[in-house]
Order: structure tokens, then sequence, then C-alpha cells
């Protein structure tokens, strides 16, 4: 009691101190650590400069045709087998939580064989089909021989596709997990089927979880295409190889690859920033970030 | 004088494992009436609105919707059960609001109201969204139709649910507790626009705590514990005059 009422009346000076200078806490940990990363670096630049790169041969072969073209290929195929990892991802990942055990057995049977094996393994088994298969096709209707279908480009996009959509499907799965159960219910008082609940119910809000996972894939595929340079396809590391061996600036060449794969994987990442966005329309937390 | 029909329950009966949620529950509802089941937690009421539009299914017993048997087809003495596709049909008949609300979070307002009609009914937009409008305005929310579930309040959420459920223009709309998850000032809003809902005719069977809601407004109230339906009657005579011991304590329980 006799507190509460001296406080009031010792409010002198103890209390006023709103006008005092504030002097920011001092990171010293943080500044020591940013001297130590600054010294290396300078360290890593001279390195490189005194190092025998010729730096010439870098700035000529950075757009050379053959570049560009490995450029362009790396970029397809990503595309390609990406898109069959996510159309599989998405249809196995249905399959495996559609309470149809024929469909879930087969689902969990995919993912265990394709996410076993390494990738590089497979592209070259597909690669190397006609050695078991020498002729694909329906007996009596149509026949033609495995090695005309099975091209670099062919047995690559089948090989990172079908390893890819087993991944892939994880991340829908854990994505169609992600909603709640009142949005299927809802769905289905309205009427919807299955699929036009998937579709657009389920699968939208879904992919506000998917989103950062696939666009971790697809950087991943970027740089994962570079194994078809091993079955002889033209993408962006094979052409470099190409040229290297010829004209033995093996460490220039590679650093022209290097260059070009973080400059694509620069502007995805730039890109799935802007896809989490319009996924995540509607949501509370992410409109209090924009 | 012979009441038309809408809802029939004959011996519904649904088991969880060795647990029976429901337990021979026979219920008629008529066109345009209002019926309430009230009862403890746990007796089953969610169960019995969650088996007449097949989101359960049932394991003895029938429901008919307009003298159409839910979920199954009869040929002669065997019961067929009946497609995926065919179950999402019966299902449109039926509107369905929840505690919960269950809005699609990623859509908005009229967004919500009108995705049935224009997905499921292939209404063209054009009139799903001046329909959708006028519902919206119906429920005193015009101004919110561009907005996200996450901006409106919980009041607001279940309205927009409640104009979702009339957007399908169905037979009959079931309730769910739709005032239990909402803030106490929040709750008559809602309790309005069911009223509103209820005078225009509409049938509805509401499951809901709010006996001054069941006395002023419901035709009949059901009241039921652990899976079976204790006492049903004109909702005066059940809230007042309670033939039943059990259904007495519970309605003074209520009022306490
Ligand atoms: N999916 C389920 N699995 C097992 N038991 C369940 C399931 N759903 C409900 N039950 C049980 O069935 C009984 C009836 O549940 P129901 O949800 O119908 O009750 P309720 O009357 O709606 O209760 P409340 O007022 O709490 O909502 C409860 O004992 C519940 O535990
Ligand atoms: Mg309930």
């Amino acid at each position: 009691m006799t507190a509460a009422t001296d406080s009031p009346a010792r409010a002198d000076d103890k209390y006023e101190i709103a006008h005092l200078k504030l002097v920011p806490k001092r990171h010293i940990g943080r500044m020591v650590a940013a001297a130590i990363v600054l010294l290396l670096l300078a360290g890593l630049a001279r390195a490189f400069s005194v190092g025998q790169i010729e730096w010439s041969y870098v700035r000529d072969f950075l757009f050379a045709p053959a570049i560009l073209d490995g450029l362009v290929n790396t970029l397809v195929m990503t595309a390609a087998a990406m898109s069959i990892g996510i159309v599989l991802g998405v249809v196995i990942a249905i399959m495996r939580i559609s309470g149809n055990p024929v469909l879930s057995s087969i689902a969990i049977g995919y993912v265990w064989v394709f996410r076993g094996a390494p990738a590089l393994l497979q592209l070259m088994l597909w690669f190397n089909l006609a050695l078991i298969f020498p002729t694909m096709g329906i007996p009596g209707l149509f026949e033609i021989r495995t090695v005309d279908i099975m091209t670099p480009f062919v047995a690559a996009m089948l090989g990172l596709g079908i390893s890819q959509g087993a991944y892939t499907s994880e991340v829908v799965r854990s994505g169609l997990l992600s909603v709640d159960s009142g949005q299927y219910e809802a769905a289905r008082t309205i009427g919807m089927t299955q699929m036009k609940m998937l579709r657009r119910i389920v699968l939208p809000q879904a992919m506000r979880v998917m989103v950062p996972p696939i666009g971790n894939e697809v950087i991943g595929m970027v740089k994962l295409t570079s194994l078809a340079s091993v079955i002889q396809y033209s993408e962006i590391l094979h052409n470099a190889q190409i040229i290297y061996f010829a004209n033995t600036r093996v460490l220039e060449l590679l650093l022209v690859a290097s260059f070009w794969y973080l400059a694509v994987v620069s502007v995805l990442s730039v890109g799935q920033h802007y896809i989490e966005r319009y996924f995540g329309r509607g949501s509370k937390s992410i409109r209090a970030s924009m | 004088m012979i009441k038309d029909i809408l809802i029939k329950a004959v011996d519904v009966t649904k088991n969880y494992g060795d647990f029976r949620a429901l337990d021979k529950v026979n219920m008629d509802v008529a066109r345009g009436e209002v019926s309430c089941i009230i009862g403890p937690s746990g007796s089953g009421k969610s169960t019995l609105l969650r088996c007449i539009n097949l989101l359960e299914r049932m394991d003895k017993g029938a429901i008919w919707v307009d003298d159409e048997l839910m979920g199954y087809r009869r040929e002669g003495n065997d019961l067929h059960e009946i497609s995926d596709a065919e179950i999402s049909r019966q299902r449109r008949r039926i509107g369905m609001v929840f505690q919960r609300f269950n809005l699609f979070p990623h859509k908005t307002a009229i967004e919500n109201i009108i995705e049935g009609p224009v997905h499921v009914l292939s209404e063209p937009v054009k009139e799903a969204r001046e329909r959708a409008l006028a519902l919206l305005e119906r429920v005193g929310l015009t101004e919110k139709a561009n907005h996200y579930p996450s901006e409106l309040s919980g009041g607001q959420q279940q309205r927009v649910a409640i104009a979702r459920a009339m957007g399908m223009q169905p037979d009959v709309i079931l309730f769910d507790e739709p005032t239990s998850a909402l803030d106490p000032e929040l709750v008559s809003e809602v309790l309005d626009v069911m009223k509103d809902l209820a005078a225009s005719g509409m049938t509805m069977i509401v499951v809901t705590h709010e006996l001054g809601f069941a006395r002023n407004v419901a035709n009949t109230v059901t009241f039921m514990e652990t899976g079976k339906v204790v006492e049903t009657g004109l909702a005066s005579e059940v809230l007042s005059a309670p033939k039943s011991a059990r259904t007495e304590e519970f309605i003074r329980a209520v009022h306490s």
C-alpha cells in the first residue's frame, strides 16, 4: 500500500529518460565474421587473377553459338523432364491417397523403384533399352527400331522425368494432406465430383505448400540435366566439354558453363517468388509480407 | 392432413468400430419445415446430418430426400450402391453449413458462392454472379463481395457460407452448430439470416445449442442422446413441456 503511494512521488528523474540518446547494440561478432569473409574473398579473387586463367577465353566463349545452343538444350530438357515429373507426381500422389488399394500399391511401388536407383543409372538404362528390346510396338500393328526412338533427348527426358516424378509425388502428397478436411467436405457438399474437387478446390490450396519445394526441384533439375552429357545429349556442359577437348581451355569453359547455370538459377528464383505470391492469394501470412 | 415429407430417415444406424454413434434413428422433416436437433456433445447430431448428405455411409437404415433413396438404387430386393457421380448429383440438392464455415480460402466471397452454380450446375457466369450478388445483399454483405474469407469476421464468413449453400438452390439446408464457433456478439447476425431464410420457406435441419432460436423459429425439435432419438415433437411442446426427464434436464442445463 505504501509502496503504491510512494512511487509517483519518486518519479522525479529516474523515470524521465525519454530524452536520452539511444546507443544501438554493437554486433562485434558480425563485424569480425564480415571482415574474415571479405579477406577470404579478396584472397580468392587474387588467386583467380594470378592463376593460369585466360579471361579472354571466358569472355569469347560466353556467347559462342555452341554454348548458347547448349544453354537452350539445357532449358528445353529442364522443361521437358520437369513437366513429366510434375504430371507424374500429381497422378501418383492422387493414386496414393485415392483409397483404391490397387492404385495406391502401384503408386508406392513406383516411388520405391524410381527413387531407389540413381538418376544417371536410369538415364543409361533408357538409352540402352535397345539391348533388351531391339524393336518396340504392338505386334502385327506397327513396329519400330528402339534405337530410332531412344535418342539421347528421349532417353534423358524419360530418365530424368520419371525419377523426378517419384520425388515430386511426395511433394504433391504432402500438399494434398495439408488441405483441411473441411475443404474436401465443403466441395463434396456443393456436389463436386472427386476430380473436380481436386482440380478446383484442393490442388490450388495445396499449391501454396507445394510451390517452394517444387521450385527447389526445378532448380535442381537445371543442374541434373548435365547428367545427359554422359549419353551425348548436347546440353551446355556437353558442348563446353567438346570445346575444351579441342582447345584444352578446361577451366575457362567450365567457368562459362557455371556462369550460365548461375544466371538461369537466379532468374528461376525470381520467378518462384511471383508464383508463390499468386498461390498465396487469400492467405493472411503472405499478404502481411507484401 | 398429410404432410409433404421431404426428408425421411428410417432406422439409421452408424457404427465407428464397436462404437454405435447412431442407433435406429427415425426422423421426418416436412417441406418448408425448420427442424432443430438438440442434445449433449457426442450424441450423434453431426453424424446424422453427415449421413443425410452422404458424407458418412450408414451401416443400416435408409434416408429418402424428396422420395429419392440416398446412396442406393433399389432393384427388387437388392440395394445397389450408386456411382460416385450419382452421389455427387444427389448431394447438390442438400446444402450444408458447417460449424467452422469451410469457405474456400483462395476464392473471394462471390467466387465462393458462384463456384457450385458455375462449375457443378454449369450455370453461365453472368447469371450466377447476378444471383450471387442478390444473395450477398440478402445476407447483408454486398460490399464484401470481393473480399477473401481471411478478410472477413467469423459472422461474415458464416453468412457467406449460408449464401453459398443457398446459391445451389437446394431442397434443404443442413446447419451443424452454425454459431458455435462465433464470438457471442456475432451470433445474432447469423441467426437473423437463418430466421429470414426460414421465413422464406426453406426447409432447414439445424443442430444448435441456441434454444431461443429453436423456440422462436423451429417447427419441430428433436432431442438426441447416445445416438438415439429420445424425444421429438412440436418445438413449443418439447422445449416447454418435455415428456422425457432427460430432455428436461438437458434444457435446464443449457439455460443455466
Ligand atoms: N470418424 C469418427 N471415428 C470414430 N468415432 C467418431 C467419428 N466421428 C464421430 N465419432 C463419435 O461418434 C459420436 C457422435 O459424434 P457426433 O459428432 O455426431 O456428435 P455430436 O452430437 O455432433 O456432438 P457435438 O455436439 O460435440 O458436435 C461421438 O462419440 C464421436 O466421438
Ligand atoms: Mg457435432
